[in-house]
């Protein structure tokens, strides 16, 4: 959401209606990606407790009710989804803006007129390198071709594209070429999101933490294509929390904009919250998603500063508003305790063991960097 | 001093009402613009058919044959600054 973005207390005692919908359409996907955000839990899931396509469209008719304004159908691949033009065609119908997040694969290519006609707004594909053959080893996939015939396709037809790249030690040195080639294809955004350590990129950390070098020739590099390009390509750069002092806020705040479904149809306020243990999930097949915003425990837990303890309570930069104690399951992961500031923090007392954290692994030599484990849901492939 | 050019949205940017939040937006990838009243009224005339001069003609009826071409100008050039309105000149 850009900064421009409407802010207004809705319902509840200060509390906004919602401005996103996150929707998880499957935890499937023809990718194989070692940083995905999605839960490690995802392997062994089953298609068949996905939600239906009525599900579906009488939540989306419910967010828009909620005053929700852009719809994200993700995934996994939510080109999975057989239903997928009904789904964009509810979207439409319920008012928001919807934008398909997507590795492109199986079929983007063939379906995207059909998608375009059923009210599909905009298309944001997933490259992973610049380079072919890397590209394809990184996503554990073939892929990259389509990919790039897709994105093409979505110019050719008059929508807006957007490509994102998720960065790591394996394709930070490749940003210059990356952001060329989104260029090329006539990209009006380009998302170059440093790996933020959750789901399966907390699996491989110690194979895809970059250097610092890494990262800081990669911001170089960015400044300097952004005088390059302009206005005609927006590029936004968002470092790792990890070679941060300050945090950032969780989701723009606790439920203060989001609502994440996934393909159960369980609700939360950011996709990584599910790692907290005794965070009740209400299911939208139980729950209207008015009262799951404004009246679940869940989405209440962690709004407005009451729950946060020192050094946020008192804090001495006047941050509690900006970054909302950062992180929360960040904070639960390194400090056992759910209400912790988040130790990126450099004001918390556990942002030295962060640090060594990181000198830890930035420590780890090239040859002695472990193999991918690669993302999957198919045990299987384990 | 006339001028023909042809303002209109972005392709993939669209004018929705915020029935919700009593307002009107416009929406594009990943985000919204809160839209005044007058900004709504000036939008739902370009319709990438009107020219600017047939933009602030059908602007100035609203307002009792008043000058706002100048107004007009400026609320179209600060919508264009941020990517969203093209012109069928360029």
């Amino acid at each position: 959401m850009t900064s421009n973005a409407p802010q207004v207390a809705g319902q509840g005692v200060g509390i906004p209606y919602p401005l996103l919908l996150v929707a998880e359409l499957s935890y499937v996907c023809p990718l194989h990606c070692p940083y995905c955000s999605n839960p490690t839990g995802i392997l062994g899931t089953k298609r068949s407790t996905e939600l239906k396509t009525d599900d579906w469209t009488r939540v989306f008719g419910e967010a828009g009710k909620l005053g929700v304004l852009q719809l994200a159908l993700t995934g996994g691949e939510p080109l999975l989804r057989k239903d997928l033009e009904e789904l964009c065609t509810a979207g439409r119908d319920a008012g928001m803006y919807s934008t398909l997040v997507t590795s492109a694969l199986p079929n983007l290519t063939e379906r995207l007129p059909g998608l375009q006609a059923a009210g599909l707004d905009h298309v944001q594909i997933s490259i992973q390198h610049s380079n072919r053959e890397e590209s394809d080893r990184i996503g554990g996939a073939v892929s990259y071709d389509k990919k790039l015939e897709a994105a093409r396709r979505v110019v050719e037809l008059g929508m807006p594209l957007t490509i994102n790249v998720v960065l790591h030690r394996d394709n930070l040195d490749d940003v210059g070429e990356l952001i060329d080639l989104a260029a090329s294809l006539g990209a009006r955004r380009l998302e170059l999101a440093n790996t933020q350590y959750h789901g399966w990129a907390t699996v491989n950390r110690a194979a895809l933490l970059p250097t610092l070098e890494q990262v800081t020739r990669g911001e170089q590099v960015v400044n300097e294509k952004r005088a390059q390009y302009g206005s005609s390509l927006d590029i936004l750069w968002v470092l790792p929390d990890i070679f941060e002092d300050l945090p950032k806020p969780c989701m723009g705040g606790w439920a203060s904009d989001a609502i994440i479904l996934d393909p159960t149809g369980r609700a939360l306020p950011c996709q990584s919250a599910a790692t907290i243990p005794d965070l009740e999930h209400l299911s939208v097949t139980e729950h209207s998603l008015f009262d799951i915003w404004f009246d679940s425990e869940t989405f209440n837990r962690f709004r407005g500063t009451d729950w946060m303890q020192d050094p946020c309570q008192t804090c001495p930069l006047q941050r509690q508003h900006i970054d909302f104690g950062g992180c929360r399951c960040q904070a639960l992961a390194l400090t056992g305790d759910i209400t912790a500031t988040d130790p990126v923090c450099h004001l918390s007392p556990h942002h030295g063991a962060l640090v060594a954290k990181r000198e830890e692994l930035l420590a780890v030599r090239d040859e002695d960097r472990p193999a991918y484990v690669y993302r999957t849901t198919s045990p299987a492939r384990g | 001093m006339s001028d023909v050019h042809v303002p209109r949205l972005a392709s993939g940017v669209r004018l929705h009402r915020d029935e919700v939040r009593a307002r009107d937006v416009l929406l594009f990838p990943e985000g919204a613009l809160v839209l005044n009243d007058t900004a709504t009224q000036v939008l739902a005339f370009c319709d990438g058919v009107r020219t600017f001069d047939e933009v602030v003609a059908a602007v100035s009826e609203l307002y009792g044959g008043a000058d706002v071409r100048d107004d007009v100008a400026e609320l179209l050039a600060g919508i264009r600054d941020q990517g969203l309105m093209d012109r069928d000149d360029e």
